[in-house]
């Protein structure tokens, strides 16, 4: 069955700057790629439970022990922009 | 054999303790020969010369103090490079990773280095695993060591080219939908997925975390055994981490296959197989059935289904785990106006074209409106694949299909259409979504004289009797070919 994607829409959601034409390229390959996917719906799970998780567990609990973690220079070290400890970003409310 | 570098692990091994060889020379080996390979083949993003003779020296000294670490002590290996190690660049491939230096090692490559494995370096991947060529690597294609004008197969092209090469003896890969099995056979080597849950997965960089699991890519299914001995076991840093003992894998290597029952998947042979890897597979089944194994045909029905309900599932939990690359923590950043014009941009310019597509896939299948017909049916489905795999289990003791349905492509001859790249993983992905163990082991050559691979399928934590037949097919098929660009003479 025909998909019909409002890809702009999924872009944006996806946080994507993608320009028309790229839009238009992966609106086309994902709507052939979805027709294919869209094989699922025919198949009847009326009842059936969905899986998350192929060997399913909860609450995987561990001994709360004290262990090393990760060193804070070697992880800011990392960071594109940074204050001291801090990662820094553009602003993100506006001027008082 | 004249090369150290084309030994298998288990005669490396025994080299080392018997005092025939030395953890320095086995690297000298192994980098003279990735010095003649890799101009053609590029397995390799980052060789670490200097943390390589660290780690060889220390083996040797460990070695003459008469300690002994396990079956990796002194053997080059490769990671790819998906797969965190601390202070060693860690790029998955992809422009937004690139420069980035981990601040840890990842579980797996820790258990390494403290089994005394020496680490070569990081291998080339499709970006962030998502694809079946190496073709989708920022950083240039892999090729394959039996025709470098064709892929090495993916993701893990890089580590499977290393090992059938003699750049690596033997190297670690993810499979999310077949990424090791698939190089595995289109470059002629052993290459294994795991238990879901038996190898920890924190400091794999996350694609499809319900699928993700890291395995190994060697020369001998003993080898394969080998290395998946030493970084399997329970992890408490991985919350999905399997917390019961590790099966014995190696009890039944010796055992043959008589008395086994071999079940051949209808809906995985046959159709949309070249004709030379299905007449491969079958030779092999003669074999099985003359070595004492029944076989026995055996349908899935819902199988038809799990290529649509992977390129569902992976996608979606792709959409949610790349999420994470935004330009603030680690990696690329692009200016903006405002942070969410800076996360688009960077995202935008950071991600290639495969990895933006399956995020886009990925958002509109948990979007709303479309997430139960999309995302909640391939999750119900899924559950459908894994009732027909207990069941198929009550009838046979592993399940056999070719792993992948032709032989190593040229390079670009799917480039241009998803689809088409997708369906090389039509009998891999099936034990992804169970989350039970399979192996590729190759068992012959196509007229083009490329490799062909049979997969082997058990049930989960059920690896001793996946290991038990693959170790027979290996005898029987006696494959023992190595590829061209792996023969010394060849620079």
């Amino acid at each position: 069955m025909p998909v019909d994607i409002d890809i702009a829409k999924v872009a944006r959601l996806a946080r994507l700057a993608l320009n028309d034409e790229e839009l238009a390229g992966y609106r086309q390959q994902c709507e052939v790629i979805l027709e294919h996917a869209a094989l699922v719906q025919t198949l009847p799970t009326e009842g059936v439970t969905p899986t998350s998780h192929p060997l399913p567990r909860t609450n995987a609990f561990r001994e709360d022990v004290i262990t090393e973690c990760l060193d804070r220079e070697e992880v800011l070290a990392q960071a594109p922009e940074r204050d001291g400890d801090y990662f820094l970003v553009p602003r993100i409310l506006d001027e008082p | 054999m004249s090369d150290l570098a084309d030994l298998t692990l288990a005669a490396a091994a025994g080299g080392l303790r018997s005092g025939d060889l030395s953890a320095v020379e086995l690297l000298e080996a192994v980098h003279r020969r990735a010095a003649m390979t890799e101009a053609n083949l590029h397995a390799y993003l980052t060789l670490d010369r200097e943390g390589a003779a660290r780690a060889a020296v220390g083996a040797d000294a460990g070695f003459k103090r008469g300690a002994d670490l396990g079956p990796l002590q002194g053997i080059p290996v490769a990671l790819k490079d998906n797969m965190v190690t601390r202070g060693l660049e860690t790029t998955c491939s992809s422009k937004i990773l690139a420069g980035y230096l981990p601040p840890y090692d990842g579980t797996a490559t820790t258990r390494l280095r403290a089994g005394g494995a020496v680490i070569l370096g990081k291998t080339n991947l499709d970006e962030f695993a998502m694809g079946s060529s190496t073709e989708n690597s920022a950083y240039g294609t892999s090729r394959n060591p039996w025709d470098p004008d064709r892929v090495p197969g993916g993701s893990s092209g890089g580590s499977a080219a290393a090992v059938a090469a003699g750049s690596a003896m033997v190297a670690f890969g993810s499979d999310t939908g077949g990424s090791i099995r698939q190089p595995a056979a289109l470059c002629g080597i052993v290459g294994m997925k795991p238990t879901y849950g038996l190898v920890s997965r924190y400091g794999l960089i996350a694609f499809a975390s319900s699928l993700d699991q890291i395995g190994p890519l060697a020369r001998s299914v003993e080898d394969a055994v080998a290395a998946l001995e030493v970084v399997g076991g329970y992890d408490p840093a991985d919350s999905t981490s399997y917390p019961g003992a590790v099966p014995d894998y190696r009890s039944g290597l010796e055992s043959g296959v008589s008395g086994l029952r071999i079940g051949v998947v209808t809906e995985l042979n046959g159709a949309g197989i070249e004709p030379a890897v299905q007449a491969a597979v079958n030779r092999t089944l003669d074999q099985l059935e003359n070595a004492g194994a029944t076989i026995v045909q055996l349908s899935l029905p819902s199988v038809e289904y799990a290529l649509s309900a992977y390129y569902l599932i992976a996608p979606a939990e792709c959409s949610a785990n790349l999420a994470r690359f935004d330009g603030v923590r680690y990696g690329l950043r692009r200016l903006g106006e405002n942070v969410e014009e800076m996360m688009s941009n960077t995202r935008a310019e950071g991600f290639g074209p495969e990895v933006t597509r399956r995020i886009l896939l990925g958002t509109y299948a948990l979007s709303a409106g479309y997430y139960d017909a999309f995302y909640g049916q391939a999750q119900r489905v899924r559950t459908l694949i894994i009732r027909d795999f207990q069941a198929a289990y009550e009838q046979a003791d592993v399940l056999v299909s070719p792993t992948s349905p032709t032989t190593a492509f040229p390079i670009g001859a799917r480039t241009d259409d998803p689809l088409s790249m997708y369906m090389s993983d039509v009998c891999t992905i099936p034990s992804n979504l169970s989350g039970d163990p399979a192996i590729s082991v190759p068992v012959g050559l196509d007229d083009a004289g490329l490799p062909i691979g049979f997969q082997v399928m058990a049930p989960a934590l059920g690896e001793p009797v996946m290991f038990r037949v693959a170790a027979e097919v290996e005898r029987l098929a006696a494959f023992g070919v190595r590829a061209p660009l792996a023969s010394s003479e060849v620079g």
